[in-house]
C-alpha cells in the first residue's frame, strides 16, 4: 500500500518536470513576442519605405520643401511635414516644461504627504484622458477663446493644438523631474539649508543642479510624445502641409497626414500609400532617437549617487 | 550681479526677511502651476458637459449614427468598443503576464533579458499611430483579417502589451522574497510556486496595470483609424470579423462636421467615453489601495 502510494508520487515527480519545461517555453514565448514585435515594425517600415524611396529620392524627401503626394504634379518634400510637427511640439513644450518644473519643484520640495496624494493622482488622470478629448478642447474651447485676442487666427491652426497638448504631457514632464529631484540626497539639501539657504535657494542652487540629468530626460521624453501625437493636431491644426513656422496658420503634422490618407480613399500599394510609410519611418526614428537619449539620461543619474 | 551688490547694502534683517518673502511666494507660484492644469480641465470638462448633456438620453444611446443630429446615436461605436475591448484583453492579458512572469522569474539575468528590457521600454515610447499602420500592413493586409474588430483587437493588443508587461514586473518584483523560498521549503515546484505563492501577491498590482492599459485602450482613437475602422457604422457588430467603429472615432468624426449640433453631439458621447474612463480608473484606484494595505 505505501509503496504504491510513493510509487504514485514519483511518477508525478516525473511527469512533471517535462510539464514545467513546457511551461517554461510558453512564458519564453510569449516574452520574445516583444522582439517579434519590434522586428516586425522595423522590417515592415524599411521595406515599405525602401519601395517608396525607390521611385523617389531620399534626399528629395529629406529637404524637399513642398509636399503634394496626392494630387499631380506630386511633390514629396517632407519638411513642410516635419515643421508642422515642429512648431506645435514647440509650444507644446513651451506649456509644458515650465509648468511641468514648476510642478515637480512644488512636489518635491513644497508639498506634505497628503497634498502629493491628491495632486498625483489627478495628473494622472491628467495624462490618461482620451486624445480625441483634448482634440475636442482645442478645437471648440480653446481656439475660439484665442480668437477674441487674435482676430487673424486660422480655425484651425498650431498654437491652439499646441497649447492644448503642452497641458496634456505637463505630468510627462513634472513626473520624471520630481523622481529626479526627491532622487537627490537629502544630505545635500540638508546641507544647503545649514548654510541658512531657503527651500527656494536649496532648489534652484542645490536641488535642479543635482537633478538636471533627470529633467532633462523629462523635457526629451516629453518632446518626443509631443511629436508622436495624433489626435489633437489631426483635429485642431488643420491639414494644410505648409512650410511655416507661423503659430496663427493652419499646418499639417507627420501624424496628421498619416490620419489624412487613412480617412481616404488612397489605393493599396499606389504610391501616395507607400507615402505613410516613408513618414512613419522618419517619426519612429525620431521618437526612437529621443526615447534612447531621455532613457540613457535618467539612468545615468540613478548611477551618479 | 548688480542685484547682489544692492542687497549687500541694505541691512542684513531686511535682506533674510526679502529672502524668506520670496520664499513663500515661490511656494504659492509652484503649487499654482501645479493645480492649474487641473483646473483648466476641470473648466473644460464643465463647458463639455454643459455642452452635450441635453443630447443625452436613451435615443442617442441605443440609436445608430444617422444624418439629422437629433436622431444620431452611439449604439454601434459603444458595441464596437465593448468588443474591441474585450478581445484585446483576451489576446494582451494572458501573453502580458506570461511575458513579465518570464522576465521576472525565469531569465537569467544577463545582457539578454537586458536586451528585452530595454525593447519593451522602447515599445512603450513607440507613438501609438505607428502600431497602427503595422496593423494595416500585416492584420489588415498580410493576414487578409480586413478592417475587422479582430485586426483592432490586435493591433491594441500590441499597443498595451508593454504597458501590461512593464507593470505586471514591478508587481511581481514586490511580492516578498521569504513567500518564494517559503514554497520552495515546502516542496513546490517552481511553477507551483510562482502560481500558488507569487502570482496571488502579485495580483492587485497586475490587475491595476491591466485596468489602466484597456483605459488607455477604449481612448485610443490614431491606429484604429489607421487600420480603416470607419465611421459610419449602421449595423451593430455581430462576429469579430465585421467592420466597426469605436467611440472616440464617432467623437472625431462628429466633431469634424461643420454643423454645431453635431459638435452638441460630440460633447454628448464624450460625456459617456469619459464616463467609461473613469469607472475603470476608479477600479484600478480601488485596487491599488488594496495593494498597498498588503504591502503595509
Amino acid at each position: 500500500m505505501v509503496d504504491d502510494k510513493l510509487k504514485k508520487n514519483i511518477f508525478i515527480v516525473n511527469f512533471s518536470r517535462p510539464a514545467e519545461r513546457l511551461i517554461e517555453w510558453l512564458l519564453a514565448l510569449s516574452a520574445s513576442l516583444s522582439i517579434l514585435t519590434t522586428l516586425t515594425i522595423v522590417s515592415i517600415l524599411l521595406v515599405e519605405s525602401y519601395t517608396f524611396f525607390k521611385e523617389v529620392p531620399v534626399l528629395d524627401f529629406l529637404f524637399g520643401t513642398e509636399w503634394k503626394p496626392l494630387y499631380t504634379p506630386r511633390s514629396f518634400g517632407v519638411l513642410p511635414l516635419v515643421a508642422g510637427t515642429f512648431i506645435t511640439s514647440l509650444i507644446a513644450c513651451l506649456i509644458a516644461m515650465p509648468f511641468g518644473l514648476l510642478t515637480a519643484i512644488y512636489l518635491s520640495q513644497y508639498a506634505s504627504k497628503k497634498i502629493r496624494s491628491i495632486i498625483k493622482p489627478l495628473l494622472e488622470i491628467l495624462v490618461g484622458i482620451p486624445t480625441v478629448v483634448y482634440g475636442y478642447f482645442a478645437l471648440y474651447f480653446i481656439t475660439p477663446i484665442l480668437k477674441n485676442f487674435i482676430p487673424q487666427l486660422n480655425v484651425f491652426n498650431a498654437l491652439s493644438a499646441g497649447i492644448v497638448m503642452g497641458i496634456m504631457i505637463i505630468p510627462v514632464v513634472s513626473s520624471i523631474s520630481e523622481d529626479a529631484m526627491s532622487a537627490v540626497p537629502r544630505v545635500l539639501r540638508e546641507g544647503a539649508y545649514a548654510l541658512g539657504a531657503t527651500k527656494l535657494e536649496a532648489t534652484f542652487k542645490v536641488v535642479i543642479p543635482a537633478a538636471l540629468s533627470g529633467i532633462i530626460a523629462s523635457f526629451i521624453l516629453a518632446i518626443s510624445r509631443a511629436f508622436g501625437e495624433t489626435m489633437i493636431v489631426a483635429m485642431a491644426a488643420g491639414s494644410t502641409p505648409v512650410l511655416t513656422l507661423n503659430p496663427l496658420q493652419s499646418v499639417q503634422t507627420m501624424t496628421g497626414y498619416i490620419v489624412q490618407v487613412s480617412l481616404g480613399d488612397t489605393p493599396f500599394g499606389s504610391i501616395g500609400y507607400k507615402t505613410i510609410f516613408a513618414v512613419a519611418l522618419l517619426l519612429f526614428l525620431l521618437t526612437l532617437i529621443l526615447n534612447i537619449i531621455g532613457k540613457t539620461l535618467v539612468k545615468w543619474r540613478r548611477t551618479t549617487y | 550681479m548688480e542685484k547682489n551688490n544692492l542687497l549687500v547694502e541694505r541691512p542684513i534683517k531686511c535682506r533674510i526677511r526679502y529672502k524668506y518673502i520670496l520664499d513663500k511666494a515661490f511656494k504659492e507660484v509652484t503649487l499654482l502651476a501645479s493645480i492649474i492644469s487641473v483646473l483648466i480641465l476641470a473648466f473644460f470638462l464643465g463647458g463639455i458637459f454643459l455642452k452635450g448633456y441635453r443630447w443625452l438620453d436613451w435615443q442617442f444611446l441605443t440609436g445608430v449614427p444617422s444624418r439629422f443630429p437629433e436622431k444620431a446615436g452611439i449604439l454601434p461605436a459603444l458595441i464596437g468598443s465593448v468588443w474591441l475591448v474585450i478581445l484585446t484583453a483576451a489576446f494582451a492579458i494572458p501573453l502580458g503576464i506570461a511575458a513579465a512572469i518570464y522576465l521576472e522569474e525565469y531569465s537569467k539575468k544577463g545582457v539578454l533579458s537586458d536586451l528585452i528590457n530595454l525593447n519593451i521600454s522602447n515599445l512603450a515610447g513607440v507613438p501609438s499611430i505607428i502600431y497602427g499602420i503595422i496593423g494595416l500592413a500585416v492584420f489588415v493586409r498580410f493576414l487578409a483579417f480586413d478592417r475587422s474588430i479582430l485586426s483592432g483587437a490586435l493591433t491594441m493588443s500590441l499597443l498595451i502589451l508593454p504597458v501590461i508587461i512593464i507593470t505586471s514586473q514591478e508587481a511581481i518584483k514586490a511580492v516578498p522574497r521569504d513567500q518564494w523560498e517559503a514554497s520552495l521549503a515546502l516542496g513546490a515546484t517552481k511553477w507551483q510556486t510562482i502560481r500558488h505563492a507569487v502570482l496571488p501577491s502579485a495580483f492587485p498590482g497586475i490587475i491595476t496595470g491591466i485596468i489602466l492599459a484597456l483605459a488607455r485602450a477604449i481612448g485610443e482613437t490614431a491606429p484604429l483609424i489607421t487600420i480603416g475602422a470607419l465611421a459610419f457604422i449602421v449595423n451593430i457588430p455581430r462576429t469579430p470579423m465585421d467592420p466597426f467603429t469605436v467611440l472616440p472615432i464617432q467623437i472625431y468624426n462628429w466633431a469634424s462636421r461643420p454643423q454645431k449640433e453635431f459638435s452638441e453631439v460630440a460633447a454628448a458621447a464624450i460625456i459617456v467615453l469619459l464616463l467609461l474612463y473613469l469607472i475603470l480608473n476608479a477600479t484600478a484606484v480601488i485596487f491599488r489601495k488594496k495593494t498597498e494595505k498588503r504591502i503595509r
